[in-house]
């Protein structure tokens, strides 16, 4: 049975500032790798497993720029060439560790865990919101979270779910009773729904801070394989936020860029960005509390329903689901997933 | 030890005489295709007498069409797995293994030099195609004997033009290793396939420029020494034996031939497990290997069995037998 994830795409494998000058391990698409940051600022990522014994590198050290294993002393450059073997004045021409491709962009650290000869960094997903420039937030990561990364790509297609994951924050009977669109092009899926003329959930009424109804939006974007990106947020009814102008309300930012980690679990990076206030550093920390905080935020919520789900498809196998009306941009996302994973058999560039 | 060989079916499609002695043979994998990656080979069960063998091949070109084609020139005085090879004709089965590749590229290099001598061009072949296809800085150095063995050349000039530079013995011109390493931007990596005498002087000229090991890469046939392969003995005092080596066989099939517990690897001079002590030796060590360091080989210490013969009488070794 094929793989569920694509191995020619670019990956999240950390956020930048948790890559220093020191070895950390983490398994993408099934591939355990080790990443250090360089002296001069880039990061490597090589395949974490020795080439003598398969031990993994990340239980070595690093001297300067190279991986030194924790067995045998064999040492590995940020290139995963072999530049020390013990007791021999050669080194065996075939001593190597994978390299794997890396780019650092938007804050993250991405991986591109598939043939490189393939690795176009003009390939990389549009993630700029998480720059901190225009839009201002503090996420996080959930590392190792059980589930499916197409599980998380579901819970966001579709916010039909907030009504009843999120009741008392930003869930809302209008949800459901709001039609949405769903438009695609061949690498993205779109699912646009405008609530006009609501009373707002308790979260927006709070940010927006003006008294009475307003225009509600969730205009929410997949981009293949693996990220998502929604744009929300609310205006005072009528000042024209269906028709282009949002300068009465305010404006936020839902990030989702996951990697697969295995078939039924995945790192979930995540923010929550916004346009308004954005000098007031205790909202962002609040933000990022309302969403993440000891199993009481918003995603904590999601966590343990996406993991509730992930164990119940393993213990129940009938075809995974049924779909509804309201799955049209998760299925359209897994669409495209498919395509991904149709084009990378079809011409079978061995991945090693 | 390396693991055992998933062997699987295949059948000889076509075959096409390159050169008088360079034979192209495309091989269809029974079964699911594997592509290989740039540089790598397959591994052909031969038959070397009425023993079987294993010889590894690098594929030429990417293998789009799902089809094996490896390029074998047939060597007279080796160990005989060409003669096999080129005994073989189209619907032939062999047993073949899946890709794997100890010579692959690396990416994102600034600018890459590849140099080929003889049948190294298969390799090289494949890199350099993968390296116009990524649209990347590369120059290609084929060396060979006469205009009528620059096997493939044709091919390659139609696909990169003059990033092709083509010399044959007895030329005025030759190949400045030292001039052309010079050249090669810091960050640059040397690729090299080649007989041993050649792999060594570049492994000289690249000393010698100071640059970091590690981009230099290279890949060694095995069968290729300073001297040609001739018959040989060797005595084990140890043992009371004395091993005769005909011209096909390696030291380390005669030894295990001759009953000796052998432990070795790679089988191509690049491990150092097959190497045993000399103890004494009548005529000239050509040693084949890229394990020993040039100092080691000169001592004459040791020789990796695998890959290095005698030329010219016998050579008495030790054994780890106790």
């Amino acid at each position: 049975m094929a793989k569920p994830f694509p191995l020619n795409a670019w990956y999240p494998a950390a956020w930048g500032h948790e890559v220093r000058h020191e070895l950390m391990a983490r398994t993408i698409c099934e591939k355990d790798i080790v990443m250090y940051r360089r002296a001069d600022g880039e990061v490597a990522a090589l395949e974490d497993a020795c080439w003598h014994r398969l031990l993994p590198l990340s239980m070595g050290r690093l001297i300067g720029d190279e991986v030194v294993c924790g067995y045998h002393g064999l040492v590995f450059n940020s290139a995963g060439r072999c530049t020390f073997m013990p007791a021999q004045k050669t080194i065996n021409p075939s001593a190597c560790v994978r390299a794997y491709p890396v780019i650092e962009r938007h804050r993250l650290i991405w991986i591109w865990p598939g043939d490189p000869a393939l690795a176009d960094p003009a390939s990389m997903p549009d993630f700029h919101w998480n720059d901190g420039a225009e839009w201002k937030g503090e996420g996080g990561t959930f590392v190792s979270l059980k589930c499916d990364y197409r599980l998380v790509v579901d819970n966001l297609m579709d916010l039909t779910h907030e009504t009843y994951v999120h009741s008392e924050s930003i869930g809302h009977d209008a949800i459901l009773n709001t039609p949405f669109d769903t438009t695609h092009t061949d690498t993205s899926a779109t699912m646009t729904r405008w609530m006009i003329d609501i009373e707002p959930p308790p979260f927006w009424a709070k940010q927006l801070g003006k008294p009475g109804n307003v225009d509600r939006w969730q205009i929410v974007t997949f981009q293949a394989p693996a990220v998502v990106v929604g744009d929300v947020g609310v205006a005072p009814a009528g000042t024209g936020a269906p028709e282009g102008d949002r300068s009465q309300g305010v404006n936020g930012a839902f990030l989702a860029a996951l990697a697969p980690e295995t078939e039924t679990s995945c790192h979930y990076f995540w923010n929550f960005v916004r346009t308004f206030k954005t000098e007031d550093e205790q909202l962002s920390r609040d933000l990022q509390r309302a969403h993440v905080n000891n199993g009481k935020g918003v995603y904590d919520q999601d966590h343990v329903v996406l993991e509730a789900q992930q164990r119940a498809i393993l213990r129940n196998p009938r075809q995974p689901f049924y779909n509804l009306n309201i799955d049209a941009g998760a299925l359209w996302a897994r669409r495209m997933i498919d395509g991904l994973l149709a084009r990378e058999a079809a011409p079978a560039r061995a991945a090693e | 030890m390396q693991k055992p060989i998933d062997w699987r079916p295949g059948i000889v499609r076509a075959t096409r005489d390159l050169t008088a002695d360079i034979r192209m043979i495309e091989i269809a994998p029974e079964g699911a295709f594997v592509a290989p990656t740039p540089g790598g080979h397959i591994k052909v069960s031969v038959m070397i007498g009425d023993r079987p063998d294993t010889r590894s091949y690098s594929l030429v070109g990417p293998c789009a069409d799902g089809v094996y084609s490896i390029a074998v020139k047939l060597l007279p005085d080796t160990r005989g797995g060409s003669a096999y090879m080129w005994s073989l004709t189209p619907g032939a089965r062999v047993r073949i293994s899946e890709p794997a590749n100890h010579f692959g590229l690396g990416h994102g290099r600034p600018e890459y030099l590849l140099l080929a001598g003889g049948i190294g061009i298969t390799p090289i072949f494949t890199h350099a195609l993968a390296l116009a296809e990524a649209k990347a800085n590369f120059r290609v150095l084929y060396a060979a004997r006469t205009p009528d063995d620059l096997a493939l050349a044709d091919e390659l000039r139609a696909a990169i033009g003059d990033r092709l530079e083509t010399y044959l013995d007895g030329e005025a011109r030759t190949i400045d290793l030292g001039a052309e390493i010079a050249k090669l931007s810091p960050l640059g990596e040397f690729y090299v396939c080649g007989p041993i005498g050649l792999l060594e002087a570049v492994k000289r000229a690249w000393r010698d420029s100071g640059r970091p090991f590690d981009l230099l890469r290279f890949e060694t046939f095995g069968n290729s020494g300073s001297r040609p392969s001739v018959p040989f003995r060797i005595k084990i005092p140890r043992l009371g034996k004395d091993i005769f080596v005909p011209t096909g066989k390696s030291m380390l099939d005669a030894l295990e031939d001759a009953g000796i517990g052998m432990i070795f690897d790679c089988r191509k001079g690049e491990c150092g497990l097959c190497a045993l002590p000399i103890l004494e030796v009548d005529g000239i060590v050509d040693h084949r290997d890229v394990f020993f360091s040039e100092e080691e080989k000169a001592a004459n210490a040791k020789l990796c069995t695998c890959v290095s013969r005698v030329y010219g009488g016998s050579i008495t070794l030790d054994t780890a037998d106790r």
